[in-house]
């Protein structure tokens, strides 16, 4: 899920925002791109309400997903 | 060919099978029956009436095996298991004792599937069987082909045999679990579609993490049947690959209602599964064997929804963190900078300072040396310089000729002088050349 790369990335570029010894140009870089994944991640979280599908096999042995009622 | 089926002898069998175990008290079947039997079985005129009618014995043992199998229907017998081999030949023989009678017993291999385990010398066990009779020896045998042990031994003893197989197989090894995936994106339910188990898993996943898909894969879990289903279930998943983390379970139940999760070949499927497993068979006492291959067990369906997504709260919180520490972090790297400006601007002035001092110094001791050098600092002493017109010294006596007009410099004055006649020149000076020259 791309949540949890934009989760972990951010943590990397906390972590790297921390250390004393990054110039400022490099610090300016990384902040930007925190913002763009904080920004992905918490579109990611957008309202959504869970699906349930049924996992169906064909005459053909195929599997599909088909909407699961009951 | 049963030729003993007779009316009295079938009545007897039934009335006998469902509640009377003790049915070996019941007298030898009647005379007339196996007469009848052999009368019919055997060619004309050997009907075993005198030795010139007599009869062969292996008639005679398939007679009285007729007789037996129609006057049984199988029942149950319960005895202590003896002598118990399981021979080569893959048939399992063992005896069904009591204090005062026993009865050899054979199972088939055919039949052994159904049994869960075979059985241990001094077991209690009922049997259920047809009694026979082994020609070869002329024993009387009973066939058993179902079994079940007193305080379910026999079920005990195949989990364990079972447990064992999968630990030899390192299938239940702690380096094995994998980690479930901490964000999915399917979760594939493998349950009955109908259970309490899908409806608390539903439930969590919608209170929980709206953001994941979860997809029902129906299997039976309990009876007949269902060990197969949930083998066919762990297939599909795999071979449909969509799944990032399975759920297998059910809900609570009664014990032997969770025996397909005890089910070795079950165990085996879910520890093929591609995806991450996580076991919920509802049963806090008991584990099964899936819960033991699995790579988590949790103790209910509910459980294992929890374990299998975060809570979408919680990540909302998360996400406000991060997005403070990266301003923070800005911030902190933007102050640090500024600091470290400001001390190099110190160090800076610093070092410009320290460089005038020591160029300071360093005149003031040129200046020292070159004031001790100075002409000045002889006069001083009450040495004199005479100058010419020209204003520069005289410093030999040959620059002097009589009438010579020149300025004796002093400590406090110059005075305006004349020479009064021709230079004296002092011997060892005449060779040597003049400075200033």
């Amino acid at each position: 899920m791309a949540y949890e790369q934009d989760v972990q990335r951010l943590e990397q570029i906390i972590a790297a925002l921390d250390r004393r010894d990054l110039d400022l140009d490099a610090a300016l870089r990384l902040f930007e791109e925190g913002v763009e994944r904080l920004r992905a991640a918490s579109a990611a979280l957008g309202a959504a309400e869970a699906s349930v599908r049924q996992l169906v096999e064909q005459a053909d042995g195929s599997l599909g997903l088909a909407d699961f009622n009951r | 060919m049963t030729p003993a089926r007779g009316r009295s002898s079938s009545r007897l069998a039934r009335d006998a099978a469902p509640d009377a175990p003790d049915l070996f008290a019941v007298p030898p079947l009647n005379t007339d029956g196996a007469a009848a039997a052999a009368s019919f079985a055997v060619p004309v005129k050997t009907t075993g009436e005198s030795a010139q009618q007599a009869i062969a014995v292996s008639t005679l043992t398939e007679t009285a095996k007729a007789v037996l199998e129609g006057a049984f229907t199988p029942l149950w017998v319960r005895g202590e298991v003896s002598d118990f081999k399981a021979h080569r030949n893959g048939h399992w023989y063992f005896c069904l004792r009591d204090a005062t009678a026993q009865v050899r017993c054979v199972v088939w291999s055919r039949n052994q599937r159904r049994i869960p385990a075979p059985p241990d010398d001094g077991m209690q066990v009922s049997a259920c069987g047809q009694l026979s009779v082994y020609a070869a020896r002329g024993d009387m045998q009973f066939v058993v082909t179902a079994m079940e042990a007193a305080g379910d031994g026999l079920w005990r003893k195949a989990l364990e045999l079972s447990l064992k197989r999968l630990q030899a197989d390192g299938l239940t090894a702690p380096e094995r679990k994998r980690r479930i995936p901490a964000f999915p994106r399917r979760i594939a339910v493998i349950t009955s579609p109908d259970g309490a188990a899908l409806r608390d898993v539903m439930a969590v996943v919608r209170r929980r993490w709206p953001l994941v898909e979860l997809v029902v894969v129906p299997a039976k879990v309990q009876g007949e049947g269902a060990t197969e289903e949930l083998i066919a279930a762990l297939g599909r998943v795999n071979r449909w690959g969509g799944a990032d983390t399975v759920i297998i379970g059910r809900g609570g139940g009664a014990r032997e209602d969770l025996w397909a999760f005890n089910d070795e070949r079950v165990a085996r499927a879910l520890a093929a599964c591609t995806a991450p497993t996580i076991s919920a068979v509802g049963h806090e006492v008991d584990t099964t064997l899936c819960d033991l291959v699995a790579d988590l067990r949790a103790p209910t369906p509910s459980a294992a929804a929890e374990a299998a997504v975060p809570v979408l709260a919680d990540e909302r919180d998360h996400l406000a963190v991060f997005a403070r520490n990266l301003r923070q972090g800005l911030t902190g790297r933007a102050a640090d900078m500024r600091a470290r400006l400001e001390l190099s601007h110190r160090d800076l002035r610093r070092r410009g300072e320290q460089l005038v001092e020591s160029r300071r110094a360093r005149l003031e001791a040129v200046a020292g040396r070159l004031h001790a050098l100075s002409p000045l600092a002889t006069l001083a002493r009450g040495f004199a310089v005479a100058r010419g017109a020209d204003g520069e010294p005289l410093t030999s006596a040959h620059q002097f000729s009589p009438g010579l007009a020149f300025a004796l410099v002093l400590r406090d004055g110059r005075v305006p002088s004349q020479a009064t006649g021709a230079p004296e020149l002092s011997a060892p000076d005449a060779a040597t050349p003049e400075p200033g020259e």
